[in-house]
């Protein structure tokens, strides 16, 4: 009997037709179906995966093509903004752009408010804004960097918070069965009620500080963990859990060797989505609380400048935007790390 | 081949289990409640089932579609409860014998963790009883030898073919060196080619553990070549209709196939197959893989 070798014509060609799996009760399996295109799944990838893994060559120059796209289309928006300005804005009288000197002057043939300069500020008087000083010499980009830093703290502690609380109630819910027709309800009802109404009974009840506002962001956070964790507990092949029930696993067991690792991309799912999440979060405890160290204090005072200096508001909208990306690729990061050794789910793509 | 020799040496020792049969299944019968309510009938898989197998024997349990092979398999192997009847397994209760870890299971599918090397596949029983660290690995890398996966313990199950990734759960199962080996259909998702050189492979493991080993399958074929008997089972209810001793030589190879006893015990399987399933209809798939051998 010979060993076959990696790449061996073996490869791809073992499975072949599958046949309907007979003769198990339908209350002790889910269907077959799941298994079914489980196994579908795996013989496509069988029939492309190499033997050997595959690995950090072509992740490393892969980060260049999305960055690349990103700043494209930012450039195509500007250019849509600028281009909605040109056809039915305010006149056009630039004299400077960045410090550049041009002599732009230009009469749009139509007017439109939605796109009138209070409303949608030139691109490059945004940009512009990041660099006004106020009274202490501190420039508005600095300024909203550190409000950033601020909310980021929040949005953290609140992220890390709330995905503790969603798995704990995920686990607590996947193992106690009735208790996840009694409480889910509870907790979809609890998504319902807007955050803008939940914020200030805990910034009264807790005092003001960035403790609250963590909390205010854990309530957006945990719901998708606990939704997606309970999904994902529960995803694993139901033969897994015969195989675990044969060893006489105990539940802890089953939970730490099997339910948590197949929850893995579950969670990262919901990780993703709890992240982006609990920035707004933050910003919406901060609020109420009367805070002016985060982006929400910065975003209520720029919105009662809006009529004169609207392009103050973009500026903070661009960093909250900012924010909420740097959190979402924190998470992808932390996925590509904590999922390497997982079945690439689709071939060639990142993250 | 670098297989040691007697795989099995190194191992724990085997819970004793004393004279008598392995498997003792007394009129052992199997009724699914009706599923959800409304008008459903329960289903009754199981009817009357007696069956002895002694400690080193491979049986095969074949029959139609729905005929409760796999039920068979899995009461035995405490997945499901019998309805009614005694399961005996190595001289205690089914679910005894779980808790005492008798059993190695091999599915259809291999259902390994994606997330484990194939290494830690083979680790996971172990760390599931609680083996120190040492130990766990020496017996999984043991094991991979058996099975001749040695060169891959660092690969992760994706990275194999669907023959290796089987191989790889035949030596999880080993792992615990299991009183009895279960195995439902595990080369059903196999092709004719990789089937055939995994019965092979299985013979020759079984040779060097001596384990006992119960086959679900649907292939004539596959069955008389690898077992030492035969049971041929009736669907609705599912029950025993005939069993079919195998006195092929003992160590068989690819010559076996063409041996003229080989090609008797299809035929008498197949007849015996076709008389049990009367006039209710063979499932087509039984009949033409019997026709194809």
């Amino acid at each position: 009997m010979e060993r076959p070798p990696a790449g061996s014509p073996e490869a791809g060609v073992e499975v072949g037709q599958v046949p309907a799996i007979d003769d198990i009760p339908g209350d002790a399996i889910p269907p077959p179906a799941l298994v079914e295109a489980e196994v579908a799944l795996g013989r496509d990838l069988e029939a492309f995966a190499p033997p050997t893994p595959r690995r950090a060559r072509r992740v490393r120059g892969a980060w260049l093509r999305p960055a690349l796209g990103f700043v494209g289309i930012a450039a195509l928006l500007a250019v849509a903004w600028e281009g909605a300005k040109w056809i039915a804005g305010d006149p056009w009288d630039v004299r400077s752009i960045l410090g550049i000197p041009v002599s732009i002057i230009h009469d749009p043939p139509y007017r439109w408010m939605p796109v009138n300069d209070i409303n949608l500020p030139h691109a490059w008087t945004i940009v512009e804004a990041f660099f006004e000083t106020d009274a202490r010499g501190e420039t508005l980009l600095q300024g909203l960097l550190g409000a950033a830093l601020f909310t980021f703290r929040g949005a953290a502690v609140g992220f890390a918070l709330g995905a503790s609380v969603g798995l704990l109630l995920a686990i607590l819910l996947v193992h106690v069965r009735f208790l996840e027709r009694a409480l889910l309800p509870l907790l979809v009802a609890s998504q319902t009620v807007p955050i803008v109404a939940i914020a200030p009974v805990v910034v009264v009840g807790l005092k003001a500080g960035w403790l609250s506002i963590a909390i205010v962001a854990s309530y957006l956070t945990f719901f998708p963990v606990t939704v997606a964790a309970i999904r994902g507990m529960r995803s694993a092949d139901p033969r897994a859990y015969e195989l675990m029930r044969s060893y006489a696993a105990r539940d802890r067991a089953v939970l730490w060797r099997l339910r948590f690792p197949a929850s893995a991309p579950y969670l990262f799912t919901a990780f993703k989505i709890a992240a982006t999440a609990s920035v707004v979060g933050a910003i919406v405890g901060e609020l109420p609380s009367g805070i002016r160290d985060g982006l929400g204090g910065t975003l209520l005072t720029a919105m009662q400048y809006y009529s004169i200096q609207p392009q103050r508001l973009w500026a903070a909208i661009a960093v909250a935007a900012g924010l909420g990306i740097v959190c979402f690729v924190l998470v992808v990061l932390a996925e590509r790390w904590a999922l390497r050794h997982y079945r690439p789910t689709e071939p060639g793509v990142a993250a | 081949m670098t297989v040691p020799q007697g795989g099995a040496a190194a191992t724990p020792v085997r819970a004793p289990g004393g004279a008598g049969p392995v498997v003792d299944l007394r009129a052992v019968s199997k009724v699914f409640a009706a599923a959800g309510r409304g008008a459903v009938r329960p289903v009754e898989a199981l009817a009357g089932i007696d069956l002895a197998i002694e400690r080193g024997e491979f049986v095969s349990l074949i029959g139609p579609s729905g005929c409760g092979k796999s039920t068979l398999l899995r009461v035995i192997g405490d997945l499901t409860p019998a309805t009614t009847g005694t399961v005996t397994v190595n001289g205690k209760a089914a679910d005894r014998a779980r808790r005492d870890r008798d059993y190695g299971m091999v599915f259809q599918a291999p259902v390994l963790f994606d997330w484990r090397t194939v290494q830690k596949n083979v680790e996971l029983p172990l760390e599931i009883i609680g083996r120190p660290r040492g130990e766990r690995e020496a017996r999984a890398r043991e094991m991979l030898d058996l099975v001749e996966l040695a060169e891959f313990t660092g690969h992760h199950p994706w990275q194999l073919s669907g023959g290796m990734q089987q191989r790889v759960a035949i030596a999880r199962a080993l792992a615990l060196d299991p009183a009895i080996l279960l195995m439902d259909e595990p080369f059903g998702a196999l092709d004719e080619m990789t089937r055939e050189r995994m019965n092979l492979e299985l013979l020759r493991i079984w040779e060097r553990t001596g384990t006992t080993v119960v086959f679900v399958t649907h292939s004539i074929p596959e069955a008389v070549f690898l077992s030492t008997r035969v049971v041929v089972m009736s669907a609705r209810p599912g029950r025993i209709t005939d069993v079919v001793p195998v006195d092929l030589p003992r160590s068989r190879g690819v010559e076996t196939r063409e041996l003229e006893r080989y090609f008797e015990l299809v035929t008498r399987v197949r007849e015996s197959l076709r008389g049990g399933e009367g006039a209710a209809g063979a499932p087509a798939r039984v009949r033409a893989e019997g026709l194809s051998a």
